[in-house]
């Protein structure tokens, strides 16, 4: 391992006054962001007429997007919190992007739902009125809680970075940026009483956020499962909420992986063996996936109730779902299993591949828990009018979407600037936080 | 059929008088316009205890108030209202949701009501199947409401307060039963300004909120009928009160437990548990046949029926 002042110098000149392009991109990305608060003026201005959204299918790609952001903010969760408890070494260059993607997946993900509101200049009724009974109570609850902790832990990883950033000599940045290090840094000097603090900090915070996001995603899962609707009420959802959140998390990790090893030549500290690490991840959680889904799927199925036929029967017709339903199984069933599974085709690309699919394919998946169960109520819809027989999203939902992702982006580019996308205290400081977390009495020897 | 519907008739006169005794003096049945309040020194029957019919003013505090918002909440009190619709009798005329959307102010396809071309099996005959909000015992949608917008009270009645809603529509993904519209746009009245907005009416409509069939409670107040019960040239719709065991269609009332049983009443998807407070008679011994339904209908509203089991079997010959 490099000393200490090499790597921060190294990963710090990705820090510095930034390149013309770097503000291109910002702009890019700002104005597709400012592009969906137009769309969103829009639509607060017309109502949600200008939306896709009619009785019947009453939520659409809004709701869809909640859960997939919701989804991805599990990498954070899961792959930073685990690998901080659990000690585990090879992992850490890759925690901050992990807790990166959960802040901002949450901060992107939670206003969709918002979006749906009919009237937004009433949400604070949510709080004036609020009912605990409700579901939606439960989420804003479980969600502004998982968010408070997941910037929280963000925070603390960060903080002994901020004061190597304050103390390095020669670092090329504006005066207000090192003002902004030095505060940031909370006065951290190394001491043994901070390092110790620091770290139960983190130990405290990680082993906290692992239930509340387990708690969280399985709340926003029963938003779907406290319905009567086929397709919807089901009770595994929960635990397949769960186990479709962290398999996303993990992908969108992998694809962020690639990205930033790509950009910013960070081969040396993103290498194989975190590629090969992860995608072993991918393919147990392919499977637990892929379980879940058949165990949803064949109960369904096999007794053949006519409120479920009929849903089944959507996912089968190509006329309907059953593109979209094809294109889920595959690619978050089949070829995971095939590329990565299998040892010829595996590779840093193809694995990389893969996990872009297997996002895209769970935003489907999520667009297939929402949408087709809406068109399939109880009472046979008898309505002429096509938007209200079956969904389809407008423009401006669309901007919303595409600009939630530039958001994501944004928030990444922005991020990775202020502090170096390598967490350099954790690697460097390995004997501090190498510590088991329990320690067994040995009696004498 | 018809002899059903006359001992009906007989037996509802005994449990006439039987329930207004239980009910004691001062229990007021829902009779049709002729107990319109505008005159407020009409006299309207009453029981007393021992039975006897009197005639009294009708009480005026209780006459063509509006509801204060207290009120509007909790319910009417000692009241639990219950409907019957007689599926043997409907004949899609569908003056049930002509009256409805003029009272509500809703658009053209904005419906409380909705009639529903159904059929048991494919072996059996079609029907018509007019469809409110069932106000169920145990509301799905008021349980999932994250604001208490919409709400059970005593009297039965869920309502819906658009002055809270905050159009999430996660009551719409709860109601087992379609019954809820979202108000994505709203027809624009220039005679709104001067009414007071009250759950109990649902006017003036208010956009981005979602709105269902209210059970006229504003009617019942005024000791008139719901507007689709008057509205049904069939007298299809049955309203009353589960305490008084009697319901009317504006033309009879009969005992609602004596009409249940006898005409093996039900409440659809009664397996859901949501306990609806619309119970229906089965659509045996018809009066017309099911086509006549079909007669005088607009082409938008015959083309909803056309993806039904019924039009497609008939299009395969």
């Amino acid at each position: 391992m490099e000393n200490s002042s090499d790597l921060m110098k190294k990963l710090a000149r990705n820090l510095e006054t930034p390149s013309r392009q770097w503000y291109i991109w910002v702009i890019i990305l700002s104005a597709i962001v400012l592009f969906g608060v137009y769309a969103l003026i829009r639509q607060i201005q017309e109502g949600q007429i200008i939306t896709g959204m009619r009785d019947n299918a009453v939520w659409g790609i809004y709701t869809a997007n909640f859960i997939f952001f919701m989804g991805l903010s599990y990498a954070g969760a899961l792959v930073s919190c685990s690998f901080q408890l659990l000690r585990i070494q090879w992992a850490k260059p890759l925690l901050r992007m992990a807790e990166l993607i959960t802040v901002s997946t949450l901060i992107v993900g939670a206003p969709y739902i918002l979006f749906c509101l009919g009237r937004l200049d009433r949400i604070h009724y949510l709080f004036m009125y609020g009912r605990i009974q409700s579901p939606i109570t439960w989420d804003v609850i479980a969600i502004s809680t998982d968010l408070v902790f997941c910037a929280a832990f963000l925070y603390f990883t960060h903080i002994r970075d901020f004061a190597k950033l304050r103390d390095l000599e020669g670092l090329k940045v504006a005066k207000w940026r090192k003002k902004l290090y030095a505060i940031l840094a909370l006065n951290y000097r190394g001491t043994p009483l901070q390092k110790k603090y620091l770290h139960q900090a983190h130990d405290i915070m990680a082993a906290i956020i692992i239930p509340t996001a387990v708690i969280a995603y399985s709340l926003l899962s029963w938003l779907f499962g406290m319905s009567l609707k086929p397709g919807w009420h089901s009770t595994i959802f929960g635990p397949y909420f769960v186990v479709t959140a962290a398999y996303s998390g993990i992908a969108l990790l992998i694809i962020i992986m690639w990205l930033y090893r790509k950009s910013r030549k960070l081969e040396d500290y993103i290498t194989n063996k975190h590629f090969n690490y992860m995608a072993f991840g991918l393919v147990l959680l392919t499977m637990a996936y892929g379980y879940f889904t058949f165990s949803e799927y064949i109960t369904d199925w096999y007794n053949q109730t006519s409120q479920m036929s009929a849903l089944l029967g959507k996912f089968t017709d190509m006329s309907q779902y059953g593109a979209l339903q094809s294109f889920h199984v595959l690619f978050t069933m089949f070829v995971p299993l095939i590329i990565i599974g299998l040892p010829w085709f595996r590779s840093i690309n193809s694995i990389t591949l893969v996990s872009l699919f297997i996002v895209i394919a769970l935003w489907v998946k999520r667009y297939l828990i929402v949408v087709p169960p809406l068109e399939t109520p109880f009472i046979p819809i008898q309505d002429v009018r096509p938007e209200y027989v079956q969904y389809s999203m407008s423009w401006v939902e669309i901007t919303l979407t595409v600009s939630g992702l530039a958001l994501i982006v944004l928030i990444f580019t922005i991020a990775s600037k202020i502090a170096p996308i390598i967490p350099v205290a954790e690697i460097e400081d390995v004997e501090d936080t190498a510590k088991p977390i329990i320690r067994f009495q040995t009696k004498g020897v | 059929m018809a002899s059903r519907k006359k001992s009906n008739k007989k037996k509802s006169r005994r449990n006439f008088i039987q329930s207004g005794l239980k009910c004691g003096a001062g229990a007021l049945f829902f009779s049709t316009a002729a107990t319109s309040c505008k005159n407020p020194k009409e006299k309207v029957k009453a029981l007393t205890q021992d039975g006897q019919l009197v005639e009294i003013d009708k009480p005026e505090a209780e006459c063509c108030k509006p509801a204060t918002p207290e009120e509007a909440r909790n319910g009417i009190p000692n009241r639990k209202f219950v409907m019957v619709i007689d599926l043997s009798r409907c004949r899609n005329a569908r003056k049930c949701i002509e009256k409805c959307q003029e009272a509500h102010h809703l658009l053209p396809g904005q419906e409380f009501m909705r009639v529903y071309l159904m059929q048991r099996t494919d072996k059996s005959a079609p029907y018509w199947f007019p469809k409110p909000c069932y106000h169920c015992n145990n509301p799905l949608c008021a349980s999932v409401c994250p604001v208490g917008a919409t709400y059970k009270r005593s009297d039965g009645i869920v309502l819906v307060d658009n002055e809270r809603c905050i159009g999430c529509k996660f009551c719409m993904t709860g109601c087992p039963y379609n019954a809820r519209i979202f108000i994505w746009e709203k027809l624009e009245r220039e005679d709104e300004e001067d009414i007071e907005y009250s759950p109990e009416t649902s006017i003036p409509v208010k956009e981005g909120t979602v709105a269902k069939c209210d059970f006229c409670p504003d009617m019942i107040r005024k000791k008139e009928l719901p507007h689709c019960v008057t509205a049904c040239p069939m007298g299809v719709i049955y309203f009353g009160d589960i305490n008084e065991d009697s319901v009317t269609n504006g033309t009879e009332t009969v005992s609602f437990s004596e009409l249940i049983k006898e005409n093996d009443g039900y409440r659809y998807l009664e397996v859901l548990g949501t306990d609806p407070s619309v119970y229906y008679l089965p659509a045996n011994d018809r009066l017309f046949p099911f086509e006549r339904g079909l007669d005088g209908l607009d082409d938008e509203v015959i083309e909803r029926y056309k993806d039904t089991p019924y039009f497609k079997n008939k299009r395969n010959g």
